[in-house]
């Protein structure tokens, strides 16, 4: 372990009476609890003065890897670098401080950026109707389907229940589907990552409620047939969702709108700057076409005018009866909408073109030099989008080098890892994503870890324990998972 | 490479079945399939007694990389569950065709075996797999 770090608890630092200043007890009497409310025993929190508290959080601070220290191509994450600008006018008092119950006159200022964001959401993704509610990307999902079952149950078309999902979608796609009581109909991928055109075409029918696509999809490639593709759906009565996990890959390029999608939701966190991965908070705001205006999920930021002033205020259910309902009370996520609501404003709408150019320029750059490199690629044949897979199928089995022992390699070479093992369909698989906001500098050194490390298990080193800088080494992650051990007990 | 044990059949989803002499099947999941799946770590066991159809889902096996649904290659009812395998799940591991066998079945009907892998077949299936 490195000696600057310290693996102990701030509970086992804790000394009886130590406290920091914040956290002095007010003077019982004067907060005039009644005596038998007051509690005999102490908290179980530790004790610790402010600087030694200070000192156990920055060095927690400092064994992280974050994109602020470290190139993190987190494959399918889009870890990019979320402009300090965006976090500071996001945390003006006039925004943060806020009460959510005040009335809507005092609220004109967020309320006309929330209606801004929607409008400028609905620009980018050549959508009809924007609902900013849904708190997360999954969230944005099971509104998204539940909008599609809603829109199907108006029309009295009960028998459609089936949800199709390629083979490679997201976890979250089949678990949405059954959230919403559909069954889940699996596609198979064709040998250059597109969709098995032809096993869509027997898996369509009369109980088809919708298909849910990724576009480019999870293997990193666009679905080149998709126009077709949206075509047979839709002449089948199915409708279409885009899950919006890449559209860091074609913003302000192609427009889900454009390919004939549904209804679509984007991770406003990801694409639009907001620090992420510590699990939330997010935003996972939805857009839909003509078809399902009427089931937006409320609230939903509306204008009116009023004395020849424009005046925004919340829709409810009075403005929007059919829609599925209510998925937040007071947009507890505003901070992240404010983000990409700045976030858009700094880059316009020529900014966002330069956005997916870099990101696909940055994965096709280092995919051809990985590839150049000797590592093969899942995809050789295609084009990246924003992100690509390499295999390391070949190095598992001749140098015992599996994508496991590479990703851990590559931590002591000061590289987060690229995602692993996803998608599952690739066997021993790196899902590489530069994103748009690193240089060339940093692409090619990662290509010479990527080298060195190769190189290195060809000549015969062994890299089955690494990482060997880091505060912890390889975790027995079997034992972790057979023997669960979560809770701090006191002694 | 192991060889594959020649008196059982095999399916595409890597389960085997062996045919008892009291009539049962019993079913488990492939050495391939336990390789692919890395150590087990949890074991989602039916209930004795339960009837399930065939291509229904019968178990769930879980390892650190991935949770996968066991479907049951025949329909039938459950007549026994490897309950080892709650405590002790690493025994697909370590033995996949013996002590790491999951359920006991009475299948419903004398059920299609033209469906099903003989040995050389799977062996050639999975070799497919890995070019």
């Amino acid at each position: 372990m490195n000696s600057r770090m310290s693996s102990k608890l701030i509970f086992e630092k804790s000394r009886s009476g130590r406290r920091a200043f914040a956290q002095a007890p007010v003077d019982a009497e004067a907060s005039k609890i009644p005596s038998n409310l007051m509690r005999n025993d102490k908290p179980r929190l530790p004790e610790a003065s402010e600087l030694q508290t200070v000192r156990h959080f920055t060095r927690l601070s400092q064994m992280n890897f974050s994109i602020d220290t470290q190139f993190y191509p987190l494959g399918s994450c889009t870890m990019k670098y979320n402009p300090r600008a965006c976090n500071a006018l996001a945390l003006l008092p006039e925004f943060a401080g806020r009460h959510p119950l005040g009335p809507v006159s005092h609220g004109q200022g967020f309320l006309t950026c929330m209606f801004e964001l929607q409008e400028m959401l609905k620009d980018v993704t050549g959508m009809k109707g924007v609902s900013l509610t849904p708190m997360a990307g999954a969230q944005g999902e099971l509104a998204g389907v539940a909008m599609i079952k809603a829109y199907h149950e108006a029309r009295g078309d009960h028998e459609r229940t089936e949800i199709i999902c390629p083979d490679a979608a997201h976890g979250t796609n089949p678990a949405t589907a059954m959230m919403c009581g559909c069954q889940v109909v699996e596609v198979p991928t064709g040998a250059e990552g597109d969709i098995d055109f032809d096993a869509l075409k027997s898996a369509v029918g009369p109980k088809t409620a919708g298909i849910m696509l990724t576009n480019p999809s999870t293997l990193g490639v666009f679905e080149r047939r998709i126009k077709e593709v949206a075509d047979l759906v839709h002449d089948a009565g199915g409708l279409l969702y885009y899950d919006g996990a890449n559209l860091n890959a074609i913003l302000g390029k192609v427009r889900p709108g454009d390919m004939d999608f549904d209804v679509i939701h984007m991770n406003l966190h990801k694409t639009f700057s907001t620090p992420h991965g510590g699990g939330g908070p997010g935003s996972g705001a939805v857009g839909v076409n003509d078809r399902l205006l009427p089931f937006m999920p409320i609230p939903v930021i509306g204008s009116k005018q009023v004395d020849g002033e424009t005046v925004y205020g919340w829709l409810s259910e009075d403005d929007l009866p059919q829609s599925i309902g209510r998925l937040s009370g007071f947009m507890g996520n505003a901070g992240v909408l404010f983000r990409a609501y700045v976030y858009m404003r700094m880059l316009g709408r020529d900014g966002m073109e330069r956005v997916s150019e870099y990101a696909t320029l940055n994965a096709n750059y280092l995919s051809s030099r990985l590839k150049e490199a000797g590592f093969e690629l899942a995809f050789p044949t295609r084009r990246a989008s924003h992100e690509f897979i390499v295999t390391l199928k070949r190095e598992a089995r001749s140098l015992n080098l599996t994508a496991m022992d590479l990703a851990k390699a590559l931590l002591d070479k000061n590289y987060h890892a690229p995602t692993t093992y996803f998608p599952l369909l690739v066997p021993e698989c790196l899902l590489i994503e530069p994103t748009e906001t690193e240089s060339k500098e940093t692409l090619d050194n990662f290509v010479t870890a990527m080298i060195e490390i190769a190189t290195a298990a060809k000549e015969g080193a062994e890299f089955k324990d690494a990482p060997y800088t880091m505060p912890v080494r390889r975790l027995d992650d079997v034992k972790a998972a057979r023997q669960l051990d979560l809770a701090y007990r006191p002694e | 490479m192991n060889e594959l044990p020649g008196d059982l059949l095999y399916t595409k989803d890597h389960e085997w079945l062996r045919r008892e002499d009291d009539g049962l099947v019993t079913i488990g999941i492939t050495d391939h399939a336990q390789g692919a799946l890395g150590d087990l770590v949890y074991v989602e066991l039916p209930e004795i007694g339960q009837d399930v159809a065939e291509a229904g889902e019968m178990a769930v096996v879980e390892s650190v990389k991935a949770a996968s649904d066991v479907y049951a290659p025949i329909g039938g009812s459950i007549v026994a569950i490897n309950e080892e395998l709650a405590d002790i799940p690493e025994k697909i591991n370590s033995d996949p065709y013996g002590d790491g066998w999951i359920v006991r079945m009475q299948p419903t009907d004398t059920f299609d075996e033209s469906t099903l892998m003989s040995p050389d077949d799977y062996q050639q299936f999975i070799d497919d797999l890995d070019d």
